[in-house]
């Protein structure tokens, strides 16, 4: 697709999804829209690190943090979404600072990364619950209902404005993939997940350059959580925060494809599809089964497929097509190093 | 001894002996963790849920069809040592060339796999063996039969794990695959033979684990998660695959658990705990023991 083709599909599409809830308004269905364009938000911040090798096991962490800033702030301080939302934001960056200086300072890398995220995640997770005096403990935390203006207080009771709500923010998360895609930081932060040391000899920035990424992540992590908040009304530490969450996360981008912008879209759509047709066929008899049927497709797709959905049918439909020209096949190389 | 007793705030030294009896269990799930890390050089993400089936396994041993706590434990054993060695040969076998986050996230997918059987074929309904244990007492203080019981099978395991390492011939070349996976194969050891059995080695100290755990707590399908990730920190406190390391890890762990909730909720024991091994992490990223680089 040449670049132009590609600009007017994603135009159509979008349209067609800003005209939607005008034309249809099944409460409903706008209701799984609405959250699967949300999670998908959240699933695109986290395989933006994802991508790189950086598996973090603790954006259930940031997550949290933006949605309970959030409604805390509302509820006891009465700061309204517009700041209490940015002020999650901030905080989520400023431990993803906190905890991933040292972390790309002192080379924590692999498996170590991942386990010193996931306690972030634990901690969170176990601050939520301990303040319980103000956060509701494991019980779940309600943003008082607003008694003057909707908009200062960001809830709305309409669908539509949410579902567009919703559009916006995942649109602002496939703009912000697309502008890392093309930065020197991709080109830059792909060198280092195959070899940090060559990388930092041919002059990157190893530790500046992941920072970077880490705060971009995190910081859409908690806008996702803030949002989640202020859409469903009703949070819980395990519904918000905590290790399943991010192992959600992790599943939903893996399963979509971690590589391509849309695959975390993909890889949402599946997973609350998959959950959603579970509940109404089977009712309560099906508590456990849609996460039963995660798992084992989690497992499958990464030793089958560990590209995704979504990943693996480009790959297909580019090698069908006609045979690249010799820059593009230097050019595809680049963009797929050793996978 | 009583005015040695007077000396300390009794309530401290309850909760010191406590820890003690805390970190023992810790330092035996950290044990089977540590071996297959050591060896394999994989993260069983889902470790704690092999605990949690062989808690599970306990529960109905012992409460539906009757069998004696000492004949269902070696049972368990049995069970989860078997469960380790399938999830070696179905998940773990295909992915040991692929990136080492890829076999770890397919850990994490057996974890949604367990806890969500769990959950379909047990409920989520807590369940205890109703089998409590006395307390014992001793001057003021009081602890729980269960955990020195616990404390002691975990001493037992993890000596007789070390005579197992030590002493046979197919523990030293366990031993030896950790130090080099590659030239092993050349000396004529059969590499997957030997991860197979670690793999059930591994899972036969989770049952251990189980049949000590299920004396103390309720299981549920979620009651992994509660100690799931304790155990991974206090591994990576100690250096992964370092069993001296992972043993004083647990005990300094579980001190800090104990401590903290002494002088304040539980819950900020655990957050103490987290915030202690990411401030170690930077201090010695390689573990407590690693010498400096």
């Amino acid at each position: 697709m040449t670049g132009r083709g590609r600009l007017a599909a994603w135009g159509i599409g979008l349209a067609a999804l800003i005209a939607l809830p005008f034309v249809y308004r099944d409460p409903y269905h706008l209701h799984i829209l609405v959250l699967i364009l949300i999670w998908s938000f959240a699933y695109t911040s986290w395989s933006m690190m994802g991508r790189f090798g950086l598996v973090s096991l603790g954006h259930g962490g940031f997550m949290g943090i933006g949605a309970y800033v959030t409604a805390l702030l509302w509820n006891h301080l009465g700061v309204s979404p517009w700041i209490g939302i940015p002020v999650g934001m901030v905080a989520a960056g400023v431990l993803a600072l906190i905890v991933g200086y040292p972390c790309f300072r002192f080379r924590i890398t692999g498996h170590y990364f991942v386990l010193v995220t996931l306690a972030l995640s634990g901690i969170v997770l176990q601050v939520i619950t301990a303040t319980r005096d103000y956060t509701g403990g494991s019980l779940g935390y309600t943003p008082n209902r607003a008694s003057g203006n909707k908009l200062l207080a960001l809830q709305f009771d309409d669908k539509t404005s949410w579902y567009l709500i919703a559009l916006g923010v995942w649109l602002v998360g496939i703009v912000v993939w697309h502008l890392i895609d093309r930065s020197m930081s991709r080109y830059a932060l792909e060198a280092i997940s195959e070899d940090e040391d060559a990388a930092a000899a041919a002059g990157v920035d190893v530790t500046a350059e992941k920072l970077k990424i880490t705060l971009i992540s995190a910081v859409m992590t908690a806008l996702a959580g803030a949002i989640y908040c202020q859409y469903q009304m009703f949070i819980t530490p395990d519904t918000v925060s905590g290790i399943a969450v991010s192992l959600q996360m992790v599943f939903a981008a893996i399963v979509g494809g971690l590589f391509v912008s849309l695959g975390p879209t993909v890889g949402a759509v599946i997973t609350i599809l998959l959950t959603e047709t579970l509940r109404i066929g089977f009712g309560t008899k099906a508590v456990g089964w849609d996460n039963l049927v995660y798992g084992v497709l989690l497992v499958l797709f990464i030793i089958f497929l560990p590209k995704g959905i979504l990943g693996s049918l480009l790959d297909r439909l580019k090698s069908q097509r006609k045979v690249p020209r010799a820059h593009e096949q230097k050019a595809v190389q680049i963009a797929r190093p050793g996978t | 001894m009583q005015a040695f007793l007077d000396i300390f705030d009794i309530y401290l030294l309850e909760a010191v002996i406590n820890g003690i009896l805390l970190g023992g269990v810790l330092a035996l799930l950290a044990l089977g963790l540590n071996l297959i890390f050591g060896v394999i050089d994989v993260t069983w993400i889902c470790y704690a849920e092999l605990v949690m089936i062989g808690m599970y396994a306990m529960y109905f041993l012992v409460q539906y069809y009757g069998i004696s706590y000492f004949i269902a434990a070696p049972l368990t054993i049995l069970l989860v040592a078997a469960l380790g060695a399938l999830l070696h040969f179905l998940v773990i076998a295909p992915l040991l060339t692929a990136p080492p986050i890829n076999q770890l996230l397919a850990t994490g997918g057996v974890l949604f796999v367990l806890q969500s059987f769990a959950t379909v074929a047990f409920g989520i309904d807590f369940r205890n063996l109703g089998i409590r244990l006395p307390v014992l007492a001793f001057g003021d203080m009081n602890f729980s039969y269960a955990r020195l019981l616990s404390f002691l099978a975990a001493l037992v395991g993890m000596v007789a794990v070390y005579l197992f390492m030590t002493r046979t011939f197919t523990g030293t070349a366990i031993r030896a695959i950790s130090q080099d996976r590659q030239i092993m194969a050349l000396m004529g050891v059969d590499t997957k033979r030997i991860y197979l059995i670690t793999s059930a080695i591994g899972g036969g100290l989770a049952g251990l684990a189980a049949c000590l755990l299920v004396l103390q707590y309720d299981v549920h399908p979620f009651v992994g998660l509660s100690f799931g990730p304790i155990t991974f920190l206090i591994c990576v406190l100690g250096g992964l695959g370092n069993f001296i390391g992972g043993f004083i890890a647990a005990f300094v762990f579980a001190e800090i658990i104990s401590l903290g909730g002494l002088f304040s909720d539980l819950e900020w024991g655990y957050v103490l705990a987290f915030a202690f091994f990411i401030v170690m992490m930077f201090i010695r990223p390689a573990g407590l023991l690693a010498r400096r680089r």
